[in-house]
């Protein structure tokens, strides 16, 4: 857990700027799977950190307990960051790998502005992140997307330390 | 009667700070006047029945309610120097001595076992004429709202604005952090005292919406990690989930005749669009199709159409759309971001968040002349409501780390604090007016 972190936090200073991706999703991408609502019976629904706490175990996976779960975004942006392509492989790559696997994309905003436009703004990280697993062979079914705009903060100060810490998505696997 | 309202209107600005008491667990605080405030005299109210002492001071609210309502300074009652119950006592003269406009007596009146008659009248000063005299049953379970109601019938003579003394608030709060965080749902009265919690989650709760007749209230939750709106009777405390489709639910608000919420939906694709949900027939109607975001969408009083935020054209601005659906209006032109539109109750203005050099703030848009004007002045304001008399405005701010709620006059001269001491408080909405 905190190893994941000390990655995440590693992945986010190491910045590299570029494009890495499309920003809006991709109508081809996927089929139109239903996600079922049964999902908001069995799902730990709070004091997570968004750092996927004992959420993948199998020692099988080859070296998932070393994947960041958390990508984080530039201000006012949905653009995947270049240093992001590798891991985002490996995600797309253990769900192509497995298709039992599912992941919940969540996706944040910083609090700045309006809540429920900033609900609009962690919606597209999460489709920006699920347009690129997508692409990479994960399939429409394996992964739902929620946001929780500003209202799940992963750090709580009014200042741009804590904003950069907030603009993100967090990857979930559920099963 | 208009006379009295010019009277002090036409005054020289004063700049009057006022603290008021405590109440409950949100304190009214009063951080910013500009203007003069009427005096007035609400004299303590009889009391006839088996007790020494009546059981409640119906006079005391009414006059914490003019005073909190930044138009009127209710003078003490210890330099009062008399203290009439009926007509046949008031001596004008002594009222004039002390340049009080408007006098209010009144008494209660024991009928029962906990029924009573409480009657009260108003006087201008002046013109020695009663303004109003009314007379209500009341029990000690509903002194308050009585006392609110005739707080509101003494505000609408005085002023011609009808009073929201009676009407409710309802808000969100988080307290707690990590594994400890809460979310409630709360409904307190406007003045911040009878504080009932209605909804409690571990997992945020947003965007709270009256219905027109205040019976229920819209919201969104996310238990289970997934948004839902649901559609909650206050009186049973039952829920009916409105909205629970892949993807976004968001942003509910009902239409003038209750019987539809627009809402915002996201679907599997994360494309947000407006979208009209018939609680009857549970028909959905898509009104948007834009690839940008759209969202907050609420009705004009009239129910024509709805106003809601879109980032169509790079940032977020406020459109306009008929109920109906067609082609969406560009309402909002002036800087980089208007968002989260509410209308005010006559349809003239219209709140929204700004950006304002850098600063996130509560404007209050013009729709005949278009003029904006910033009524807030904090750097993260958010979630304005308008109060159902049109005349103020609720709203969300920061005081360090927490949000608190603050109301301001719709012309931004008069403003209130209501100060927290439950976590975070945001998102307030200003119910209808009461049905008495």
């Amino acid at each position: 857990m905190k190893f994941n972190r000390l990655i995440a936090l590693g992945l986010f200073f190491f910045v590299v700027t570029g494009c890495g991706g499309n920003t809006m999703p991709d109508p081809e991408a996927d089929t139109g799977t239903m996600v079922d609502d049964s999902f908001d019976t069995q799902t730990d629904s709070f004091g997570d950190d968004g750092l996927g706490d004992g959420e993948f175990i199998d020692a099988d996976d080859f070296g998932m307990d070393e994947l960041a779960m958390v990508i984080y975004f530039d201000f006012d942006q949905s653009t995947l960051r270049a240093e992001y392509s590798d891991l985002l492989q490996r995600h797309a790559a253990t769900l192509s790998n497995d298709n039992r696997a599912q992941i919940r994309l969540e996706g944040h905003a910083d609090e700045r502005g309006s809540r429920e436009y900033n609900i609009g703004l962690g919606e597209r990280r999460s489709q920006a992140v699920r347009s690129l697993l997508l692409i990479q062979g994960a399939s429409a079914d394996q992964i739902s997307t929620v946001s929780f705009g500003e209202e799940r903060p992963a750090a709580f100060g009014s200042d741009e330390e804590s904003y950069e810490l907030n603009r993100r998505v967090e990857i979930k696997y559920i099963n | 009667m208009k006379d009295l309202l010019v009277r002090w209107l036409i005054t020289p600005a004063l700049l009057l700070a006022y603290a008021g008491a405590a109440i409950a667990q949100l304190e009214v605080i009063i951080t910013d006047y500009v203007g003069k405030r009427a005096p007035v005299a609400v004299v303590p109210f009889g009391w006839e029945g088996d007790d020494a002492t009546a059981p409640f001071d119906i006079d005391d609210i009414i006059s914490a309610d003019l005073s909190r309502s930044g138009r009127f300074a209710p003078i003490d009652e210890d330099g009062m120097l008399q203290k009439p119950t009926t007509t046949l006592d008031i001596d004008f003269d002594d009222w004039r001595i002390l340049n009080v406009e408007a006098v209010v007596i009144g008494k209660i009146i024991q009928t029962g076992a906990n029924a009573y008659s409480v009657q009260f009248q108003a006087f201008d000063v002046f013109t020695r004429e009663q303004l109003i005299g009314y007379r209500m049953p009341a029990s000690l379970g509903n002194m308050r709202q009585v006392a609110h109601r005739a707080a509101d019938m003494i505000y609408e003579k005085l002023t011609g604005i009808p009073g929201v003394f009676g009407t409710k608030v309802a808000y969100v709060t988080a307290q707690g952090d990590g594994a400890d965080r809460m979310y409630t749902l709360v409904v307190s009265d406007a003045d911040g005292e009878n504080q009932f919690t209605i909804m409690e989650s571990r997992d945020p709760i947003m965007s709270p919406a009256w219905s027109p007749d205040s019976r229920r209230l819209a919201y969104v939750s996310f238990e289970g990690d997934v948004s839902t709106i649901y559609v909650q009777t206050l009186r049973s405390g039952n829920r009916i989930k409105a909205s629970s489709r892949a993807g976004i639910n968001g942003a509910p608000s009902f239409s003038p005749d209750g019987r539809k919420l627009v809402l915002t939906l996201g679907g599997i694709d994360g494309n947000l669009d407006i979208n009209v949900l018939d609680l009857a027939t549970r028909q959905f109607t898509r009104l948007t199709t834009n690839r940008a975001i759209d969202t907050e969408g609420t009705w004009s009083p009239d129910g024509q159409s709805i106003y809601f935020t879109s980032d169509r054209s790079g940032g977020p601005q406020v459109y306009r759309i008929s109920a109906n659906g067609g082609a969406a209006e560009r309402v909002t032109f002036e800087g980089s971001y208007n968002a989260r539109p509410r209308l005010s109750p006559d349809g003239s203005r219209l709140a929204l968040v700004h950006l304002d050099r850098g600063n996130y703030r509560i404007g209050v848009l013009d729709l005949d002349d278009k003029e904006l004007l910033i009524v807030s002045n904090g750097q993260q304001d958010e979630s304005p409501s308008f109060a159902p008399n049109s005349d103020s405005l609720i709203y969300a701010t920061r005081e360090g780390r927490n949000g608190v709620l603050e109301m301001v006059s719709a012309d931004g001269l008069y403003r209130q604090r209501l100060g927290s001491r439950q976590g975070d408080v945001r998102e307030p909405v200003w119910s209808p007016f009461p049905r008495y």
